[in-house]
């Protein structure tokens, strides 16, 4: 096929508008931490963007998408993008890459989630190029370079498997590895700048259109049905989400926004896939699930603390099943549950679960490696005064 | 009448609250200051360097009270504000010479 100029023109403004939803996720996270630590909250997700992007022009794309080893890892003849020139199918090979390299720097970013306000920015770069490399390549790998779940059939549209789920699993095992912030669960840590989370969630909604829409790889009607999916699923989850809160207590927009990501999150996978009715329903109910989630994290003590792993890791999870059920043979040419195909039920199952033990496992395996050799966590003294002075020299509050 | 000036923990706030209020005592006013004691500050060992905070975010409350109700106030912000460690703050006490409410002229 050679090369469309719609389609060219179409990923390489999808790419930059996914780009933005990395400091989106700064800006997310920033507004719920307190006022010490916004600036180190964003500062990070720039980090993850900056790292990321070296690390996947030099190993990262290979490791994803070059030449299957064993269905486990991509070989290594895209070394320094070694072959990924300017022609390809239907878009050049180099628009390809760089549009899974904003997938992969966002990807990190929502990791720091689980070390708000406590971490090492020395031993977070060190942890991220690790985990970029060993949980998001190979699962980038298993779903779309022509790893076992992509032989398997396992249904990933735009990354539900691959970016929600590795990065909400990770960020529990960071958490339960660094420990809860000092004074959690005994004094309030509420979130400190609600319009910057709001802004935040702003940017997320707005580039979600181009992470799932662009995710087809082609201006066409697929990207259409992305797109208004992927709409239809974030209204859905905001939502269910405010309703709920508003039960408990007051509908804070807090939990609005939280909502509307987790509809988003939840859609990922599906959103070239299911219809917009289906669409309804998975982002609705996902509302409802991550809002669960993260009362139950509240409940045990734990202080992951930004949720990630309630609204990315269990909405990721259920996007992928929910993806089982409702898949359409008229929109992405496969059944689901729904439409008479329980086999497809069975492979999201299997994939969600094996990427969710995966991620889990080797981050907790990284976090204590990093840990040992350099420690993950800043000073008692230096968390005190906030890493905003203590990492960075800088602060928000004059 | 008194006043009472205690300078404690932002993230002590809440439970110093808590505890006046159930001990009946409900007026203050609140400011966000910054400031430092006698420990100067913070000193943070960063790469060999040091790096100095030398004013901490703290939270003042201001009350004016009854004479008599001076030492159980006082006790009960000195019991829920304290860490045991530095930084926990101070309180100051000193006479007010008069008060006049704004709506009721008294």
């Amino acid at each position: 096929m050679p090369i469309s100029a719609g389609d060219t023109a179409f990923i390489i403004i999808c790419t930059a508008l996914v780009m933005l939803m990395t400091p989106g996720v700064g800006l997310f996270y920033g507004g719920m931490v307190r006022r010490k630590n916004l600036i180190s909250m964003i500062a990070m997700s720039f980090v993850s963007f900056a790292i990321v992007s070296i690390q996947w022009v030099t190993v990262g794309y290979t490791l994803s998408f070059g030449s299957d080893i064993a269905g486990f890892i991509g070989g290594l003849d895209h070394l320094f993008l070694n072959g990924v020139g300017m022609d390809g199918d239907g878009i050049p090979d180099m628009l390809f890459m760089v549009f899974q390299l904003a997938f992969a720097g966002v990807t990190l970013a929502i990791l720091t989630s689980g070390v708000a306000g406590r971490i090492k920015l020395s031993s977070f770069m060190v942890l991220g190029v690790l985990w970029t490399t060993l949980v998001y390549d190979p699962l980038a790998h298993w779903a779309w370079g022509g790893g076992w779940a992509h032989s398997l059939g396992a249904l990933d549209f735009a990354g539900g498997t691959v970016v929600h789920i590795s990065s909400g699993f990770g960020a529990l095992a960071l958490a339960l590895v660094i420990g809860n912030r000092v004074g959690f669960g005994k004094y309030s840590m509420e979130a400190e700048n609600v319009p910057i989370t709001l802004l935040g969630g702003a940017m997320l909604w707005f580039g979600w259109f181009a992470f799932n829409a662009g995710s087809a790889l082609a201006a066409d009607g697929l990207a259409v049905n992305a797109l208004v999916v992927t709409n239809i699923s974030a209204a859905s989850g905001a939502i269910t989400w405010m309703l709920a809160s508003w039960i408990k207590g007051k509908p804070s927009s807090l939990g609005l926004i939280s909502g509307a990501v987790a509809g988003l999150v939840a859609i990922t996978p599906g959103s070239g896939f299911v219809g917009p009715m289906a669409a309804i329903f998975i982002g609705g109910s996902a509302g409802l699930l991550c809002y669960s989630a993260l009362l139950f994290r509240v409940r045990k003590g734990l202080d992951e603390s930004l949720d990630a792993w309630a609204v990315h890791g269990v909405g990721g999870f259920w996007g992928a099943i929910a993806t089982g059920i409702f898949a359409t043979a008229a929109i992405g040419g496969v059944n689901g549950l729904l439409y008479g195909n329980p086999g497809q039920f069975v492979i999201q199952l299997v994939d969600a679960s094996v990427a969710a033990i995966y991620a889990f496992g080797m981050t907790y395996i990284l976090a204590k490696l990093v840990d040992k050799i350099m420690g993950l966590r800043v000073t008692e003294e230096e968390e005190y005064v906030g890493l905003d002075i203590s990492q960075h020299g800088e602060s928000t509050i004059a | 009448m008194k006043q009472v000036t205690a300078i404690i923990r932002p993230e002590k706030l809440e439970e110093v609250k808590t505890a006046l209020e159930d001990r009946g005592y409900f007026p203050m006013t609140i400011s966000e200051v910054k400031g430092r004691g006698a420990q100067k500050g913070i000193c943070i060992q960063y790469r060999g360097s040091q790096i100095k905070v030398d004013t901490i975010p703290k939270v003042e409350i201001y009350m004016v009270v009854n004479d008599e109700d001076v030492r159980p106030i006082t006790d009960t912000i000195r019991k829920s504000a304290r860490t045991g460690k530095f930084g926990d703050g101070k309180i100051f006490v000193s006479p007010i010479e008069e008060v006049i409410g704004i709506r009721t002229d008294e």
